[in-house]
Order: C-alpha cells, then sequence, then structure tokens
C-alpha cells in the first residue's frame, strides 16, 4: 500500500516523573504531522504531558524465534530476582 | 461567537466517518467537539443575559434569520480543500478575535475567550500546517487548495467588517489576520485573490446564504420533532 502515510509509534508520559509509555502508532506524513495526530487520537482525556513519536521503520525488534535463546536460560535462576528480602513497611511500596 | 462557533461545530461534524485518513477525521471531531463546547459557552452567557432559555433553546429553536454567524462557517465542506482552507481562515480570524477579547472588561467574556484561545491555538497550527502540505504538494492538491481559496476569499472582508454589536473592533484585527495569512499562504505557494469582494449579511442575519437553511434544518429535526426529548 504504497499511498499510505508511514506508520508511526507513539510514547506518551502520563505524569512527570514516569517513564514514556507505548500507547499504539497511526499514520502520519511526517513527525511534525504524526505529533498532532498522537495529540488528538491519544490524548483527548488528558492522557499525557510529552509526546514522543518514532517511525516504526526504525524499531529494531528481537525474533520472535530467537526467544529461546534469549530468554529461556533465565528460567531456572530464580535468584536474579531481588524477590528474597523483606522489605521494610517504611520503605511504601516498590 | 456562539453562533459562528456552533455552526462550523456542526459543518465539520458531517466529516465524521467521512474524512480521508482516520487520523483526519478524529481530529476534524474533536476541532468540531471544541467548537461546540465553545458555543455552550457563549450561548450559555447570552442565555444568562437574556437572550434565550439557555444555550439548547438558543441553538435548536432558532430559524435561520436569527442566527449572527459569519457567511464563511456556513459555506458546505464540499472537499477537503474546501474544508481546510475554510478552517483556516475562520482560525486565523478566531485567534485574533479571542486574543482580543480575553482583555474584554466583561470578566464572563474575557474568562471564555481566555480557555477558547488554547484550543484555537491549537485549531489554528494545524489548519495552517495542512494548508502549507496541500498547498505545496502535489499539482492535484496544490490546485484544489487554490480553488478553495478563490471559492471562499469573498467571505473574508465579513469577518473584519465592526456592527455595532460586536465584543470589540474586529476591523483593527485586520492587519495581524494578514500577517499569518499572506505568510502562509507564500509557504503553501498560494495566491490570495486581488478582489476585495465581500459578500455579507451573516453576522447580522439579515442575509445569509442558502445553506444555513439546510444545515439548521438536519441539525434541529430532533430536538424540533421531540421537544419533551432528553438526553
Amino acid at each position: 500500500m504504497s499511498n499510505e502515510w508511514p506508520l508511526y509509534e507513539v510514547f506518551i508520559r502520563g505524569q512527570h516523573g514516569l517513564s514514556h509509555r507505548h500507547v499504539g502508532s497511526l499514520h502520519a506524513t511526517d513527525a511534525a504531522h504524526a505529533i498532532q495526530n498522537a495529540r488528538d487520537v491519544y490524548t483527548r482525556r488528558k492522557e499525557g504531558v510529552s509526546i514522543w513519536v518514532v517511525p516504526a521503520a526504525e524499531i529494531t525488534a528481537s525474533s520472535p524465534d530467537d526467544k529461546g535463546a534469549l530468554y529461556d536460560p533465565a528460567d531456572d535462576k530464580v535468584y536474579r530476582h531481588p524477590s528474597f528480602f523483606d522489605i521494610p513497611d517504611d520503605a511504601g511500596a516498590m | 461567537m456562539g453562533d459562528s462557533a456552533l455552526v462550523l461545530g456542526q459543518r465539520l461534524s458531517e466529516w465524521c466517518g467521512h474524512a480521508p485518513a482516520l487520523e483526519e477525521d478524529i481530529a476534524l471531531a474533536n476541532i468540531a467537539l471544541d467548537l461546540i463546547g465553545q458555543t455552550q459557552l457563549w450561548l450559555g452567557l447570552a442565555a444568562e443575559r437574556g437572550a434565550g432559555a439557555s444555550a439548547d433553546a438558543l441553538a435548536f429553536h432558532r430559524d435561520a434569520w436569527d442566527f449572527h454567524n459569519l457567511l464563511l462557517v456556513e459555506q458546505p465542506n464540499r472537499d477537503f480543500a474546501v474544508t481546510m482552507m475554510r478552517q483556516f481562515l475562520f482560525d486565523a480570524w478566531h485567534f485574533e478575535a479571542l486574543t482580543a477579547l480575553a482583555a474584554h472588561e466583561d470578566a464572563d467574556v474575557s474568562a471564555i475567550a481566555q480557555k477558547s484561545l488554547k484550543e484555537v491555538t491549537y485549531h489554528r497550527e494545524r489548519s495552517t500546517d495542512t494548508v502549507i502540505a496541500l498547498g505545496d504538494g502535489t499539482e492535484e492538491s496544490r490546485a484544489r487548495m487554490q480553488g478553495a481559496l478563490d471559492r471562499l476569499w469573498p467571505y473574508v472582508g465579513e469577518m473584519f467588517i465592526t456592527d455595532a454589536d460586536d465584543l470589540t473592533d474586529v476591523a483593527a484585527l485586520r492587519p495581524s489576520f494578514e500577517a499569518h495569512v499572506h505568510s502562509t499562504l507564500d509557504a503553501a505557494t498560494l495566491i490570495a485573490p486581488t478582489s476585495d469582494f465581500a459578500h455579507q449579511g451573516g453576522k447580522t442575519g439579515v442575509r445569509h446564504t442558502e445553506h444555513l437553511g439546510h444545515m439548521l434544518a438536519v441539525m434541529q429535526s430532533l430536538p424540533r420533532s421531540y421537544p419533551d426529548a432528553t438526553w
């Protein structure tokens, strides 16, 4: 579909101090247009304080075929999880 | 102010589900909703000051000759070029009008203008970018945008005719309007018509174009057919 606008992935920061989260994607003619479209499509209800857009074609993704090699070795290494500590109440939500 | 926002909001909502791209569809619907929201404020204030029973009554139970909107905003959508050029010309005027009204001595008027101005700043940015993109675009898009500009230019003059009941001297807004419009048209490779001929009669209500009545018939049919209907 060569006559479609390029795809952009949209990341929104919900509030100050949090990181940007992927919220979806949209089509736009260029990055500035993508920001405007993201404003209309994803922040209509005050969802965000900051918008990032990234051309979807620029994202390099891992291959699902490599899943075993990438993730399975961690299966039997539970000690990599910091789950063996008692968290003091004063520390609050972690 | 309220009638122009209402009529343009209704016109834009006619695109809902029909715009050339999903993202444009949502954007136009958002702008339409912004304008309807502003209508509620302006007509709500007018009702408070004795113009009618409520904002809804003013919107749905007046006929064309009682509407005081600009002729520009009642012009039909036709194609996307006409819709966006109409939006651009209105946004450019709306921005200047609200900027002036934000400093109005009446606190209610000033509060509505300040709130609306934030929305309209974005409307103007978006329609300006679209006019440049489509004007300085393909041969087809440029021809359509130039055609839209030629068609709508005779409705620009009315926006700057100051009447006795205007909240501000709209004639004084023209230099700022022209600066923004001409720099945008230059970037869009479009040529503003040289004629100063201006259709008028929308703001005063005495001579609307034939399009307003048809639009109101659609917009008002439900509350007029079912006067007791509630949301």
